[in-house]
């Protein structure tokens, strides 16, 4: 039986659980809680070191040295510097906004972001919940962020906000058909919508990467879009609409948005690695060493986009959707239709 | 007369007339809403409603009931699927009517009356 | 330290057993039943009271979101997902349609209601409704067994591939229809 190295640990904690308490059922119910801090703590985690390599990212790319004073000669203390200056800010309650959905508006928005961890395979069987939807479940859950948003933009009773808040809407719905189409293919050649089974068909066949090159690329695209990043951050545009649904927000709640945002990269790049990455498959190394690999690749994939691609228009963007993703989308599983059925005939 | 102790007993019991139940008072509180509201996208979201609480009982009627197969489920489906169409429909309309006679009340909406 | 150990475990095991005589886990699903309910009823409640359309939309979100993890409370898992994905965007666009129909500074009065004498005319029609509907749910003879009927994702697709194909391509082509219906509808039909 050959286990990851997650599942051993997990295995430990379970043995010293099971040496306090011995009850199985509670031991059982505490693991899940550790399950959840484990996950949490991870979303913490890696949003202080995205907010510290999105800077040398971005430094890199525009050949500047980046932070470089706080915490000896390559910044390392920057994420603690930030993180005091948002917890010290004043935090402005705008007039006339609406008080209950304005406040509301950032908690909501960190729920589904964190919600859609507990479908993610990290390792051999390290998933929360690996439930039979586990995919369409996940897409669903996602598409809840949209709402938060437009209440933001709503309640801030600001025009940039309700300007943000309305493209919001416009964009990460016109971006979710794509999305969910060209998944349709990943799916199809699984026969299952299990997040566990995916990763296991790659490793029996090949990387979906390799057999659905389309759906990948429209999953890239539509996976920026949907997490308002460059080129697509027409959501928070600042040199339009400042900040979008944010303008109005400090201090910590503007923090809760940016821990989403960070939240948002790390699930998408999480995303990309289980449906068309092999998940944590791969030689000599550990399951959780290459999954953690895979998905460093693509947050650094997805922080190169944002440094080196221009903004898009809102019209621009929203007629790519629709008139050239979603038919690409569309054409990619009639192909992988047909590349089933010829595959099965042949065999 | 059934005693205090039996009807907790059944409330604690989560069977098919608890879903019944809680269809019916949301259908009711839809229906109230019918009624009551004057803005026409109000009364689309009580349509809504009403549709929703017709799904749980199609539902809950194919969890509970000896059923064969999913049948209930694919009905709430194709239920969900129509009520998209309604509120594409409806809210397509709403914007005609804001755009034609600068009103969503639905009082004022008596142009064919005599 | 092992004895203290050793009597903490026959506490917990104490404590675990006397749970379950009580009827924990029918407490238990009783419990998270009648939160959702709660928060579903609660939802529908907000959005027929509310005075602002937006508050309204938001109801009804909270309120859909409540139905669908009932669905996934009785083993409708894809007809869940399909509620938040299908009634979170819908929810979305209602919201802006309504921010777009209403003028700013009428937003806290957005939704408003008919008179006294009309609200209480459909309360007694509505609690007419629901008696009926209660008496008919409490006192039908169901024959209730719940079956295990497997994976609900194959037995779906399987059904409505097989025995359903006819209404599942009219509603296919209704959706076509309603929406270039509705395309039509909002952009105006070009006269010349």
């Amino acid at each position: 039986m050959h286990n990851g190295i997650l599942l051993t640990a997990a295995g430990w904690i379970r043995d010293i659980l099971t040496f306090l308490f011995g009850n199985e059922l509670l031991v059982n119910i505490l693991m899940t809680l550790v399950g959840i801090g484990a996950i949490i703590s991870v979303i913490l985690t890696s949003a202080i070191v995205f907010t510290y390599a999105e800077r040398k990212v971005c430094a890199f790319m525009q050949v500047r040295i980046g932070p470089n004073r706080v915490g000896g000669r390559f910044g390392l203390l920057q994420p603690v510097a930030d993180m005091l200056k948002l917890m010290s800010k004043e935090d402005i309650i705008p007039n006339g906004c609406d008080r209950v959905v304005w406040s509301l508006s950032p908690m909501l928005l960190f729920v589904p972001s964190a919600l859609i961890y507990s479908f993610f395979p990290f390792d051999d069987g390290a998933i929360l919940a690996d439930v039979n939807v586990g995919l369409f479940l996940l897409l669903a859950i996602s598409s809840q962020a949209v709402l938060p948003f437009l209440m933001g933009g709503y309640a801030s009773n600001s025009k940039y906000a309700m300007i943000g808040g309305m493209r919001t809407v416009a964009q990460m719905l016109s971006y979710e058909a794509p999305m969910a189409f060209s998944l349709i293919g990943v799916v199809m050649l699984t026969g299952s919508m299990k997040m566990s089974a995916i990763v296991e068909a790659q490793a029996t066949h090949t990387w979906f990467v390799l057999l659905q090159p389309i759906a990948f690329v429209i999953y890239l695209i539509t996976a920026t879009a949907e997490t308002n990043r460059t080129p697509f951050d027409l959501v928070e545009d600042e040199s339009e609409i400042v900040a979008g649904p944010f303008t109005e927000y400090s201090g910590m709640r503007w923090a809760l948005f940016f821990l989403a945002e960070y939240a948002n990269l790390l699930s998408i790049s999480i995303l990309t690695t289980t449906l068309f990455l092999g998940g944590w498959h791969g030689p000599v190394l550990p399951g959780a060493v290459w999954f953690w690999l895979k998905v460093l690749v693509m947050i650094f994939v997805f922080m190169w986009f944002r440094w080196t691609f221009p903004r898009t228009r809102i019209d621009q963007m929203l007629s790519f959707s629709w008139k050239v993703l979603l038919p690409l989308a569309l054409v990619n599983m009639l192909l992988t239709g047909v590349g089933i059925y010829l595959y099965q005939s042949l065999c | 007369m059934i005693s205090f102790v039996e009807m907790m007993h059944l409330a604690l019991h989560v069977g098919l007339p608890h879903f019944l139940l809680l269809s019916a008072v949301l259908f009711a509180i839809g229906l109230f809403g019918l009624f009551t509201k004057k803005g026409i996208i109000a009364v689309l979201m009580c349509i809504e409603l009403m549709l929703n609480a017709v799904n749980i009982n199609f539902i809950a009627f194919n969890h509970y009931m000896p059923a064969t197969d999913l049948s209930g489920q694919l009905m709430a489906l194709f239920s969900i699927a129509v009520a998209a169409a309604e509120v594409a429909i409806g809210l397509a309309l709403a914007f005609r009517i804001y755009h034609d006679h600068h009103t969503v009340n639905v009082d004022d909406l008596n142009h064919l009356k005599g | 330290m092992n004895d203290l150990i050793l009597s903490l475990h026959r506490l917990i095991d104490m404590g675990m057993t006397m749970a379950e005589e009580l009827g924990t886990p029918e407490i238990i699903l009783a419990a998270v039943f009648y939160v959702f309910a709660g928060i579903s009823v609660l939802g529908a409640l907000g959005v027929v009271l509310g005075r602002n359309i937006v508050h309204s939309a938001l109801c009804l979100t909270a309120s859909f979101i409540g139905i669908g993890c009932l669905y996934i409370f009785l083993s409708a898992d894809f007809l869940g997902a399909v509620q938040f994905l299908v009634y979170g965007g819908a929810v979305a666009i209602l919201i802006v349609m309504a921010i777009m129909l209403t003028r700013r500074e009428d937003m806290a009065h957005s939704n408003p209601s008919r008179s006294i004498p009309h609200q209480l005319a459909a309360l007694v029609v509505a609690g007419m409704f629901l008696l009926a509907m209660a008496a008919v749910a409490l006192m039908s003879p169901f024959q209730t067994a719940p079956a295990d009927i497997g994976d609900t994702v194959t037995g779906i697709a399987d059904l409505m591939l097989t025995k359903y194909v006819l209404p599942f391509e009219i509603v296919a082509v209704l959706l076509l229809i309603a929406m270039i219906g509705a395309i039509i509808l909002a952009k105006g039909v070009d006269e010349s």
